[in-house]
């Protein structure tokens, strides 16, 4: 069990996580972050954050493109992220990748990517090189309900089993893949079990909104990973802003469903309930965390404004090593 | 005959719309094209009309999209598959090339594979490197596809009636920044722009400009600046890549003996290099000035929004090399 130091780290990342993307929402919405994709992790915090902690830190993560909580829940600086929203010579990814193109090679992550599913292999590729190289590290590879209908999925789970390779296949079920429900188009709609067909370590499905039980469920698959090889969880949850930042519609669409996350199964909100109930008097610290956070964030804003654009000849580096 | 103006993606909704009801062998395959009422909401309002059996809502399996669609069209029905927009298409790349493109020829004649692909195409918007394809010269490499990119409402609406009545595969691309522009469409539920037919879009004696797509309407924006210095370009719309239909622009080269080629694709091995590959080759002696070819830069593109239009093409960076040409 972890200890209080520990939880209350888990409370001021999933705080940060929300703050973010609130922050990011209204940004967006104010046209100082442009664009037309953003997807945000709102509702997903208790997810990224407790897989997260499960890992080491030459351990590996990789996601999709909605990729903010992960970023910040491996821990880079609010700043060059916000930097990057803003497409910033200084942004994470030099202003080129955007809000789905999220990389610290320095943080042992891997990426956001704007291929549904594409980055699955590649979480493969890299927990071979772990092999390889007879190191220990897992790759926590995060994806979509969506993404476990394509192609890409099939080949990628198959050769991780075929060679044994160290991957966490994590699904975030979040109920739909745009606007399509998970039953509507996955023939097998309990996710998790996709893993018996490739002969792989099928450990079930856990509530994605409860960080603990996230992160028990990801510790021992980690553990598993590491000794013997891929291994396939689920974690059902749900997002708050829509499908992207840009689509109105869906919210409105589902009014009630969404109220009933937000009241009664936010993972933000549980777990402080949680933590109040364990730790009596605890309220004031975790409100302090609260305004730390809000403080952290706007200080991101303000950093990001500042920064300079990319200029022409950023335009062709790194095209090529 | 009487006319509407319509934006191209109400035009295509048109066409489509009429060609479901005029045959039950058409049905709509893809992404989001039935509850979601189409990522472009071209295929608005369909899943109502014509239900879940001739509006499928897919996966997100563009390979499976893909070949589903070339099995059921040799099997005689005709589908429209949509790819939610181009980039996603390469997941698709050999079921569209390796079966749709080539089981005609592979099987001499014994099937054939009336099916449309549709899909969203162009960059800008910061969608970034990984959404922001312009590959319709890629496609229009392969024998036995054709490939349709319509710069105009009207140009939308009876291409892709055109797409759908004939037998052949066709990938049908909509340029994403010229969906909400508006036109005049004709009143003509049987308005059909040939396949393999370009198009004359503005009449001019110094400079040819050739372009296809939103290509198209940078080269008529640089036209009509360029009109006011007394510079008269003839614009031609190639509409088709594939078939190429190439004699409208020997017949304005032969006159102007000047070419530039607009795109928004990348420059190598690009449309521009065809265009000029063929000029040299079948009207050399017209030549007074080499061909130019505006195309994106080199690069994939990237997210910060000002190197990002620093890539693209333009009316402005269209007009200087009609300067250079001159
Ligand atoms: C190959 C491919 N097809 C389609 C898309 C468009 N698209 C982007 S996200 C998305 C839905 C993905 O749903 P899911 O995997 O459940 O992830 P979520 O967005 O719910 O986190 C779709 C269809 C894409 N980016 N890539
Ligand atoms: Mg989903």
């Amino acid at each position: 069990m972890p200890n209080k130091e520990t939880l209350l780290e888990w409370y001021r990342q999933m705080t940060l996580i929300r703050q973010f993307e609130e922050k990011c929402h209204a940004l967006y919405w104010d046209k100082r972050i442009t664009g037309v994709y953003m997807h945000l992790y709102s509702g997903h915090e208790a997810i990224g954050v407790g897989a997260v902690a499960a890992l080491r830190e030459d351990d590996h993560a990789i996601t999709s493109y909605r990729d903010h909580g992960i970023a910040l829940a491996r821990g880079i600086d609010p700043k060059p992220l916000m930097a990057e929203m803003m497409g910033k010579k200084t942004g994470i990814s030099g202003g080129k990748g955007g809000s789905m193109h999220l990389a610290s090679r320095e943080h042992n992550f891997w990426g956001g990517y704007a291929i549904v599913a594409g980055h699955l292999p590649l979480a493969a590729g890299i927990a071979l090189e772990s092999r390889y190289n007879d190191k220990d590290a897992v790759v926590l590879c995060l994806l979509g309900d969506g993404a476990s209908n394509n192609g890409y999925f099939h080949e990628a789970l198959n050769m991780s089993a075929i060679w044994d390779l160290p991957v966490i296949w994590l699904i975030e079920n979040n109920g739909y893949g745009m606007g399509t429900a998970v039953h509507r188009v996955s023939g097998q709609p309990e996710l998790h079990k996709k893993a018996v067909a490739y002969g792989m370590k099928d450990l079930g499905c856990v509530d994605g909104q409860q960080v603990l039980e996230v992160y028990e469920a990801v510790s021992e698959a980690v553990a598993y990973a590491r000794e013997r090889g891929p291994v396939m969880l689920e974690a059902v949850t749900y997002r708050y802003s829509g499908h992207g930042v840009s689509d109105r519609q869906y919210n409105t669409r589902l009014e009630d469903e969404l109220r009933d996350w937000l009241e009664n199964k936010d993972p933000n909100k549980l777990f402080c309930q949680y933590l109040q109930s364990k730790y009596k008097g605890i309220d004031e610290q975790l409100h302090q965390l609260d305004l730390a956070m809000h403080a952290l964030v706007e200080e991101a804003v303000e950093y990001a404004e500042s920064q300079p654009a990319p200029t022409y000849d950023d335009l062709f580096t790194n095209v090529y090593a | 005959m009487g006319q509407k103006n319509l934006p191209m993606r109400e035009a295509l909704r048109r066409a489509l719309l009429e060609e479901m009801r005029r045959d039950e062998k058409i049905f709509v395959m893809g992404e989001e094209v039935g509850y979601w009422q189409g990522t472009h909401r071209v295929t608005r309002g369909f899943i109502d009309e014509f239900g879940e059996k001739r509006v499928r809502d897919t996966p997100i399996s563009e390979m499976a999209i893909a070949g589903v669609a070339v099995g059921a069209a040799m099997a005689g029905l005709r589908p429209v598959a949509e790819m939610m927009t181009i980039n996603f298409a390469f997941l698709a790349f050999d079921a569209i090339i390796n079966h749709a493109a080539k089981i005609r020829y592979m099987f001499d004649g014994q099937f054939t594979v009336p099916l449309v692909i549709r899909a969203a195409s162009g960059w800008g918007d910061q969608a970034t490197a990984s959404h922001s394809h312009t590959p319709e010269p890629i496609f229009a490499h392969f024998p036995g596809l054709y490939v349709g990119c319509p710069a105009t409402p009207a140009d939308a609406y009876g291409m892709l009636k055109a797409s759908i009545r004939d037998d052949n595969p066709v990938l049908f691309t909509e340029s994403i920044a010229l969906y909400s522009r508006p036109g005049p469409v004709p009143d003509d539920e049987d308005y059909l722009v040939p396949i393999g037919k370009s198009d004359v879009k503005r009449e001019g004696q110094h400079v040819t400009l050739v372009a296809y797509a939103r290509g198209v309407d940078w080269a008529l924006q640089a036209a009509n600046d360029l009109a006011k210095e007394g510079i008269e370009c003839e614009v031609v719309d190639l509409r088709w890549l594939r078939p190429l239909d190439l004699e409208p622009v020997y017949e304005s080269f032969k006159k102007t003996n000047r070419c530039v080629v607009v795109e928004e694709s990348l420059p190598h091995f690009s449309f521009g290099s065809e265009i000029a590959a063929q000029l040299q080759e079948n009207a050399f002696d017209y030549m007074d000035a080499p061909i130019k070819r505006v195309t994106a830069a080199d690069v994939p593109l990237p997210f910060a929004k000002e190197i990002e239009l620093m890539a693209l093409p333009n009316k402005d960076k269209v007009i200087q090399a009609v300067r250079e040409v001159l």
